[in-house]
């Protein structure tokens, strides 16, 4: 087993780090917003005094395709850079890094493999700057990208795509605007719950867990309420980088299941996915397990939610969860998202079959089976408590 | 009991994953076959080869082959790892998709193909804790 983590510079302006590093040529992978938001000048400006050549590629799109990620790995080729900078959220650092590992090893995106080293620091070398508090992709080696012919999100990595360099200087998420800050902020908290009670999770990874879960509870409606918080804001972002320490070591769990089912068909924004569907994966795991259940318990502890036995802090945690999110106005329900009642139950046998083939749903301490998933996602829609 | 890595052992896999509804479900858009390697070490003495084809929910061949008779077959899909790593996975001590995401069980062949397969890949598993197994420790 093993356990990874970036160089990580954290604080009221890091981005200065950017001064200090080596290099002739930096492939910034973002998207127009970002760019059109200034941060990609910010961190070009930032570039300047380390006298590195920038190219910018701003043509990431929510939910990436593999079609972007070798556009952007065909202009890389062309520039021939030695650093990759991933600007934005998940979806632009996900685009850099498997762009990345395109460039450097001459391959498509689905041929990487955890399994083959392709040497892609001999090439050049990976730096991730998050401009949402919620993905954590700067932390994890993970990639999520999006197989258009089949509207179905696909899971990709190496270990090699685990950035050499995150860096979180809180002005680059201070503009998040609240609906943003709130949806990414439950993605994080979801990574965050379930790196710690997967099957896959570590004593490395517990920690970075709890003290994310913690962070979460005490800053996310803090910073949807005034964005101009910037202890809140700093908080939050710390937070979802360690939460995807949690997971990027640990593994997620069903509510990415569902989440990414849900948004390969429907394009639902992946953060208002995963905080949708937590609860409602919570209840089913723990109504089934008995060390999730105890997990579950030490965080409601742990974060002061409640005392008392096992069976009531797990509840009073789900219960907290769902709090928070009518705190920050996150869609409890997938009728909340206005997805029409005969569209999604017309999709459930494509719901069920991209949900129980995620990694994702073989590593909880409970797995279901077609039925339960199928179970899950009609609860979810009108808004039921899991209660098998 | 049957010998891991054997033809033995093959065989009443292959007789477990035609028998499972659930692989047959799970499985029914599968195309792809695999060499399934254990590496020396310990008992084991040389790399061994277990060729698995399996498709549309069904396992239609195995064999068992040498490194001196691997050209015999080009499998889609080439998963390697030590005989401690292959019983992890039988045992369920750790999940196949674990194993591959860490290492311990080398994949070869599109990765993004197995990973829209987990659920199948979870059943063969299961498949294979119904075969009473030795292993070659």
């Amino acid at each position: 087993m093993f356990f990874g983590v970036p160089f990580t510079v954290f604080g009221d302006d890091s981005l200065q780090y950017l001064n200090t590093i080596k290099g002739k040529r930096a492939f910034i992978v973002t998207d127009a917003t970002i760019a059109k938001l200034g941060l990609a000048e910010l961190v070009v400006n930032e570039l300047k005094p380390a006298n590195i050549e920038c190219k910018i590629f701003d043509g990431v799109e929510p939910d990436p395709s593999i079609k972007t990620v070798e556009k952007a790995a065909a202009i890389a080729k062309d520039f021939k850079p030695d650093w990759f900078i991933g600007l934005g959220g998940g979806s632009s650092m996900d685009a850099c890094k498997s762009s990345l590992v395109c460039y450097a090893a001459g391959i498509g995106p689905l041929d990487m493999s955890p399994s083959d080293f392709f040497d892609i620091r001999a090439k050049a070398r990976l730096l991730c700057i998050p401009t949402t508090s919620g993905t954590g992709s700067e932390a994890t080696w993970a990639i999520v990208l999006t197989d258009t012919e089949q509207n179905r999100k696909v899971a990709l990595g190496s270990y090699e795509t685990l950035p050499d360099v995150a860096i979180l200087d809180p002005r680059m998420v201070m503009s998040m605007p609240p609906h943003v800050t709130g949806s990414t902020g439950m993605d994080a908290l979801t990574h965050a719950i379930e790196g710690y009670t997967t099957t896959w999770r570590t004593p490395f990874t517990d920690g970075p867990g709890l003290a994310a879960i913690k962070l979460i509870f005490e800053n996310l409606k803090k910073a949807v309420d005034n964005g101009k918080d910037a202890e809140a804001r700093k908080s939050m972002m710390y937070a979802a980088s360690q939460a995807g320490t949690c997971f990027g070591n640990g593994m997620a769990g069903l509510a990415h299941s569902c989440g990414h089912a849900l948004g390969g068909i429907f394009h639902t924004p992946h953060g208002v996915a995963m905080g949708l569907y937590l609860p409602y994966t919570m209840e089913f795991v723990a109504n089934g397990s008995e060390e999730t259940l105890q997990r579950f318990a030490e965080i409601a502890r742990f974060c002061g939610i409640a005392q008392g036995s096992d069976k009531e802090c797990s509840k009073a945690l789900i219960a907290a969860v769902r709090k928070l999110m009518k705190d920050i106005g996150q869609s409890p329900t997938v009728k909340d998202l206005k997805i029409d009642k005969d569209k999604y139950l017309k999709a459930m046998p494509g719901l069920v079959d991209r949900a129980v083939n995620e990694a994702m749903s073989i590593a909880v301490t409970r797995v279901p089976d077609n039925e339960d998933l199928q179970k899950i996602f009609v609860c979810a829609y009108d808004g039921k408590p899991v209660d098998f | 009991m049957a010998l891991f890595g054997t033809l033995e052992w093959a065989t009443a896999f292959m007789e477990a994953v035609n028998a499972s509804k659930a692989y047959e479900e799970a499985a029914k858009t599968w195309e792809g076959d695999f060499y399934f390697i254990i590496e020396p070490g310990g008992a084991v003495k040389e790399l061994g080869y277990t060729y698995v084809d399996l498709w549309h929910g069904k396992c239609r061949k195995v064999d068992v082959v040498t490194d001196a008779t691997k050209d015999k077959y080009k499998p889609e899909f080439v998963l390697q790892a030590n005989v401690g790593t292959w019983r992890k996975v039988a045992e369920k001590k750790i999940d196949s998709i674990q194993a591959i995401v860490t290492r311990q069980l080398k994949l070869t062949g599109n990765m993004g193909k197995v990973m829209r397969a987990v659920k199948a890949a979870q059943e063969l598993v299961n498949c294979v804790t119904r075969v009473k197994t030795e292993y070659p420790e």
